[in-house]
């Protein structure tokens, strides 16, 4: 975490952090901003009246004596699902002084199912791990482990990554996808298969019984065979290296079938453990958790309704009617970042603190328990869950940190509980509290299948930005684009190119979906690789109220959902309006035109010919410039960018939005070719559009030694520093877009406009003081991160020695978690970056121009299977 | 009061290919081709079509006016720029007058170096239509930045920041050659002014417009002292005038070919975008020829033979362009760049393909007409085609700008141009404040050169005897 005079403006992940590896994700890197969002609740208000915190607790204490006078006998609490070992303690307590009360969870894009497997498998909702850094063959069915929001992925990112190395030989991990709706994880795939996601059940069934790990029934498609048999006896002959990874969309029985699989092929205790259950009610499903407190809404018998940080009005499944029953309690409090959907309907409204400004801890998905503390006071005043319930529970006002300290004090067996405190706020973590694995053995049978779906299917999906909606108001998140669409500002309908084709259909036709006689309209994108005879909607869209940024961007996909089918359904109607519905994509062309942008080869070729990247196109001989070259005396900085660990997750971008203070402009100026993106990650499509072959490429610039762009420039705005970046003057620059025009890379961005705010308070705190904020007129591009570089310059002129190799980080290779990027110092061959180059995937793009890119790729490998490479 | 008694070397007397017309019709005298050209200004009244024409095109001044205001106040994120196309209107513009204005100049300088006759009665107006779309032209590099306020960082001047412009980059270059053709160009076409000016101060009534003409006509009063001096500052510029001809299109075309971006990236460019300059040059003067001395009745002076010649260099020029067009597309194909052939093939049947197939036919296919003798003595028929080439030039550096831009070597990043209200606001701006400027000049200035015509009439030769008496 990076603060500044007391604001933080970047999150870092934690390297020492077992699961965080210090990688982290999109929704990570973005929720800076969400702290600083001007749009967020800034007092408590009854009745939309203003009240101030005592006024507030005044009323609080009434009903607190009320509900004691009953027991809390309706007094019902809704929280998100929480892993907080505190909190959990907290509600505890919570329900000892209020016996009859209750306390639910609802998360909209929740864990029920893999909870169920578990359940049905082992008797017990256990938690599964993987390690895929011991593993050989890896099947995922319908599974995004490589997509930010999964449990776990940052470790899972780097473990895969690691194994991708073609360095390995014959020991490269070999992916095998099984997929519905096409995801940035399916694309690193060596194979992909794609069915509709009501199919992957009846697939997994076929394949346990092929493996003899179940009599489950199922049945391959003639056109699954030949894939089948030959997964089949890839992952039987890699009997303790394989691993079947299961998404959280598909079916507790496919959950059910992965555990025997994995025990079938050895790989429990390796590549798979089991732990106790992160979640703290991972036992009882959320929806059904949300069905009961509907019903008892319904009936009467809840009086007062708590709900904390959780918006159900807006997400909770459509066949619950929840906003009727919520209506029907008396009282309703509502504790929350925003005034959103629920606080509108609520009586009470209360802000909340952001996880920046309070105390608590959480557990990461492999249990460790980590703390999470303040890097500024509230900006709004506002409270953390925690102090409300101590407030309920004991009419104590007892802060946060007093709070979080009070329980790990309880919980602490040894002597010192100070410095054992100290240490793990400084690690950030408390060492060793990752949850055992545990032994489970497989118990009951898998139950039959359900009735085969027909029709057109919906998939549901969160959402790769914006996740389950609570991310909608922030700019930065709205305007990735999402990793395979390339879409940014709307959750479009994806659809397969044969399905579009067939329904006379094309990408940016505004259609009417129809399920249960529930319709909502959007705007329909075909997306190669997507499975025939479904659509893709995600979730998350659709606010209502948001803020300023996410209300009404998108259509909501919740209002299709129901209970009984929250991940796809089937029956849908499809209707075209007629009308156009543009969307905005940075990337509209997503072919390479057979030009060597990205350099692929299989692991056979790779072996064969290491050298196979400059094959057919090569860099010219160095010198061939009418300018003398530059000399480096000190450091030559350049980076190297894998293209076989790349994933394609976007945190990157993310990352250098925070860290460099680029503007969001929004969609009407992305659809006009205005994304100010420094570093974009270009997302290439090969081969047929029913099942292509899927590359990223981050693009950031490349700091060319002959620089296209510094010649044209006519005020010399854009110079080669002494280390040899492309400095970029922003006073100086006058707005000629030359160099823009001359950049192959089209890396440089322009400020049209007036985008940067200049005004919001708030945003201006936001900021990153060590970079200018740029305003109209002005061209800005990839710096390196010179600032970052400047720092660790003057921190080492001060000790008197020279930068190490690592020293500095940019923002994007910090965040990465599959460690794609690696940046350093040229002039020092030890370095990792120039280690890195000296392997011979490394190429640089366009190099036949003679451009010089100091920013380099290493062609990408797969794996494929022989014996279903033609 | 008599003048161009002494003339350096007497124009022949014409010799006429048959049905060819002559340079002036046969009937005048000195006395009336001053008459006629003065009163032109003087003594004609201010008709209702010249202040419809006016009222319109100062109309279409102010909207250019309007929409540079609110450029200033809101940016060029106005217009349909994006990345990559980072330039759009603005620098076709920028290229389509500088080209216009190549037309003056080559008439007034080149072919008086050439002692071509037939630029007598053109070449004033000529001139005027040069510095007018040098002015609209100078308007763009300015205004297409995103920070016009500072666009003076372009000039190298001493300066606290110790900075100088990077000389690298042929946007400077530009400045150099745009600011030198435009000082140049003026002065040009002020120090010819001089002697018909003061004609005009002798000539007028109004009290007023007799201190102007005086004041601008710089104490000349025709003795043979001051024809020496004339004379050789009028050579002496006109020397400094034609290779600047060349020159200012050839830097002009290195704003593109300096780069690296495929379809910019070509040495045909700068003879092709001199022919193609003087292509849409001469096109101009011919759009504003055929109405004037059909409205001003100076078709003694501005005959077919004037209109002729301009087409007979429209269709040579023409066919240099679509030499050009042809090696571009030979070049794309036989260089073995890929880059280079798909720009091609975009342009021929990308999204973007309409402009490029207007532009061949409206450049390449339309002006061979002029082949046709019929076709360039039919005023009618050579307006259109001017008009058309006039398109098709504008066209050509459109096909040039954006379609290069928008597909580039990453597929990636390619984007689509748009033009938006604001980028045809300011087109049609300048066409307005071009226009709004030939107005004032027909009716306030001499728009035929008077010495230049009298020169013409037998009676400016100087006999020996004379000579000696």
């Amino acid at each position: 975490m990076e603060s500044h005079e007391g604001r933080p403006t970047k999150i870092e992940g934690n390297p020492q952090h077992p699961s965080s590896l210090g990688g982290t994700d999109v929704f990570t890197q973005a929720s800076v901003l969400t702290m600083y969002d001007p749009d967020r609740s800034q007092g408590n208000s009854y009745l939309n009246e203003s009240r101030t915190w005592p006024q507030t607790l005044d009323s609080l204490r009434a009903v607190a004596k009320s509900h004691q006078a009953d027991h809390g006998a309706g007094l019902r609490v809704l929280t998100e699902a929480t892993s907080s070992p505190s909190f959990v303690a907290q509600m505890q307590q919570f329900l000892k002084a209020y016996p009859q009360a209750k306390w639910y969870q609802w998360e909209p894009v929740n864990r029920d199912n893999v909870y169920a497997g578990a359940q049905i498998a082992f008797g017990q909702p256990v938690e599964t791990q993987y390690d895929l850094s011991k593993a050989r063959i890896v099947l995922s069915l319908d599974g995004d482990f490589l997509s930010s929001g999964f449990p776990g992925f940052h470790k899972y990112a780097r473990q895969f990554s690691q194994r991708r190395r073609p360095e390995l030989k014959s020991e490269m991990l070999r992916y095998y996808a099984v997929e519905s709706s096409p995801t940035n994880t399916s694309a690193k795939a060596d194979h992909r298969l794609h069915m509709r996601a009501s199919e992957v059940e009846s697939f997994t069934r076929a394949l346990a019984t092929a493996l003899g790990a179940a009599q489950a029934g199922g049945e391959f498609t003639p056109q699954q065979k030949k894939f089948a048999a030959a997964l089949a006896k890839d992952l039987q002959s890699h009997k303790g290296a394989a691993v079947v990874i299961v998404g959280d969309a598909q079916s507790p029985a496919t959950h059910a079938l992965a555990h025997l699989m994995n025990a079938q092929l050895g790989a429990v205790g390796k590549t798979v453990t089991y732990t106790e259950a992160v979640d703290s009610s991972a036992g009882w499903g959320k929806v059904a958790q949300l069905q009961s407190l509907v019903a008892e809404m319904n009936s009467g018998a809840v009086k007062t309704l708590l709900v904390m940080n959780s918006n159900p009005v807006y997400d909770a499944p459509a066949d619950l009617n929840f906003l009727d029953a919520f209506n029907k309690v008396p009282l309703r409090i509502h504790l929350g970042l925003f005034q959103d959907e629920t606080a509108k309907y609520s009586h009470w409204h209360l802000n909340a603190t952001h996880y920046l400004e309070q105390w608590g801890d959480v557990r990461s998905c492999d249990g460790t328990v980590s703390f999470i503390q303040p890097l500024i006071a509230p900006l709004y005043n506002g409270h953390a869950e925690s102090e409300l319930i101590e407030f309920l529970t004991n009419q104590d006002e007892a802060s946060s940190y007093l709070l979080t300290q009070r329980y790990w004090q309880q919980q602490h067996t040894g002597q010192d509980f100070k410095g054992w405190w100290d240490r793990s706020l400084h690690d950030g973590f408390v060492k060793g509290s990752a949850l055992a694995p545990k032994t489970v053995a497989a118990k009951g049978a898998v139950p039959a299948q359900a009735a085969a779906l027909a029709g057109l299917e919906i998939i549901f999906r969160r959402d790769a930005t914006i996740y389950d909606g609570r991310f909608a108001n922030n700019g930065w998140l709205q305007e990735t684009p999402k990793p395979m669409t390339q879409v940014c500002w709307d959750n479009p309908i994806l659809m397969s190119v044969g399905t579009a084709k067939k329904l006379g259909l094309k990408s940016e036709d505004e259609v009417e979906l129809e399920v249960g006689g529930r319709k909502v309209k959007g705007a329909l994108w075909l997306t190669p690789g997507h499975p025939e005879q479904a659509v893709t909607v995600t979730l998350g869209y659709g606010r209502q109220r948001a803020g300023k940024v996410g209300t009404g961007v998108g259509f909501s996909a919740y209002a299709l959902r129901t209970s009984q089918s929250p991940w796809f359904v089937d029956g849908v109607n499809i209707k075209p309006t007629g009308k156009h519905f543009g969307l905005a994509s940075p990337q509209g062309h997503q072919s390479m035109e057979g030009r060597e942008i990205v350099r692929v080869a299989t692991l056979e070729e790779f072996i064969k010919n290491p050298d196979f990247a400059h094959a057919v196109v090569e860099a010219p001989a160095a010198g061939l410039t009418m300018y003398a070259p530059y000399e480096y005396k000190d450091h030559k900085w350049g980076m190297a960018i894998d293209l076989n660990s790349c994933i394609g997750c976007k945190t990157c971008t993310v990352a250098c939005q925070a860290e460099n203070n680029i503007a969001v402009v929004g969609k009407e100026e992305v659809k006009r070719g205005r994304h100010m993106n420094w570093l974009r990650i270009d997302n290439y499509h090969e081969g047929s559009p029913d099942n292509p072959k899927t590359y990223f490429q981050p693009v950031p610039c490349m700091q060319c030694e002959n620089a296209p762009c510094e010649v044209v420039c006519p005020v010399g705005a854009t110079t080669h520093s002494s280390e040899g970046l492309n400095d970029m003057v922003y006073n100086r620059c006058v707005g000629t877009r030359y160099c823009s025009n001359n950049c192959p890379y089209k890396v440089r961005r322009f400020n049209f406009l007036l985008y940067s705010d200049f005004e919001t308070p708030q945003l201006k705190f936001q900021r990153n003081p060590d970079v200018s904020v740029r305003s109209r007129g002005v061209m800005e591009k990839c710096t390196y991160c010179v600032q970052r570089v400047t720092h660790a310059r003057i921190n080492a002129e001060e000790q008197n020695r020279k930068v190490a190799d690592g020293e500095v980080m940019t923002a994007c290779q910090q965040a990465c978690p599959s460690e794609a990027i690696a940046f350093g110092d040229l002039n020092d061959p030890k370095s990792r970056v120039s280690r890195i180059k000296a392997s011979e995937r490394n190429y640089g793009l366009l190099e036949e121009l003679n451009t010089r890119p100091r920013t380099t790729y290493l062609a990408a490998v797969r794996n494929p299977n022989p014996e279903l490479e033609r | 009061m008599e003048q161009a008694t002494e003339t350096k070397s007497p124009e022949m007397t014409e010799r006429l290919l048959p049905g060819q017309a002559p340079v002036l019709t046969p009937g005048h005298t000195l006395e009336t081709i001053t008459d006629k050209i003065v009163s032109l200004v003087l003594r004609r009244p201010v008709t209702l079509g010249w202040v419809g024409g006016f009222v319109f095109f100062f109309g279409l001044m102010n909207v250019l006016l309007f929409a540079m205001a609110y450029l200033f106040f809101r940016g060029v994120g106005i217009w349909g720029i994006n990345v990559p196309v980072g330039w759009g209107f603005a620098i076709v513009n920028f290229v389509w007058w500088v080209g216009i204005g190549h037309a003056g100049t080559l008439i007034s300088a080149v072919l008086l170096l050439l002692k071509q006759g037939w630029r007598n009665s053109i070449n004033r107006f000529a001139e005027a239509m040069t510095l007018f779309a040098v002015a609209c032209a100078g308007v763009f590099p300015l205004i297409h930045t995103g920070r016009p306020w500072l666009a003076y960082w372009l000039f190298p001047y001493p300066n606290t920041m110790g900075v100088w412009p990077q000389f690298r980059s042929p946007l400077l270059w530009d400045v150099f050659a745009v600011s030198t053709y435009a000082t140049i160009s003026a002065l040009f076409w002020f120090v010819g002014l001089i002697p018909d000016l003061a004609t005009f101060r002798d000539s007028a009534q109004n009290p007023v417009a007799k201190k102007i003409y005086g004041l601008l006509a710089m104490g000349w009063r025709g003795s043979a002292r001051h024809w020496k001096r004339y004379e050789s500052a009028y050579l002496l510029l006109a020397g400094l005038a034609t290779p600047l001809v060349l020159s200012v299109h050839t830097v002009v075309s290195f704003d593109f070919a300096i780069s690296i971006v495929p379809g910019w990236h070509t040495t045909v460019f700068p003879p092709y975008f001199v022919a193609g300059a003087i292509y849409s040059g001469f096109a101009m003067v011919l759009v504003l020829a055929i109405p004037i001395r059909k409205f001003y009745g100076v078709q003694d002076m501005m005959t077919m033979r004037h209109l002729d010649n301009a087409a007979k260099v429209m269709l040579g020029t023409g066919l240099i362009v679509a030499y050009g067009y042809t090696m571009e597309a030979f070049y794309a194909y036989y260089s073995g760049s890929g880059y280079e052939y798909f720009v091609l093939k975009n342009r021929m049947l990308g999204p973007l393909a309409w402009s490029y197939w207007c532009l061949i036919l409206f450049n390449v296919l339309i002006p061979q007409l002029l082949w046709i003798r019929k076709v360039r003595q039919n005023t009618l028929a050579l307006f259109f085609t001017s008009l058309v080439v006039l398109l098709g030039m504008w066209l050509e550096r459109f096909v040039i700008v954006v379609t290069s831009l928008h597909r580039d070597f990453l597929p990636s990043s390619w984007g689509m141009y748009t033009a938006t209200r604001w980028d045809y606001a300011i087109y049609v701006g300048t066409l307005g404040l071009f226009f709004c400027a030939m107005f004032l000049f027909v009716r306030l200035m001499p728009m035929i050169t008077i010495f230049e015509m009298r020169m013409l009439l037998p009676q400016s030769r100087v006999t020996t005897e004379a000579a000696h008496d």
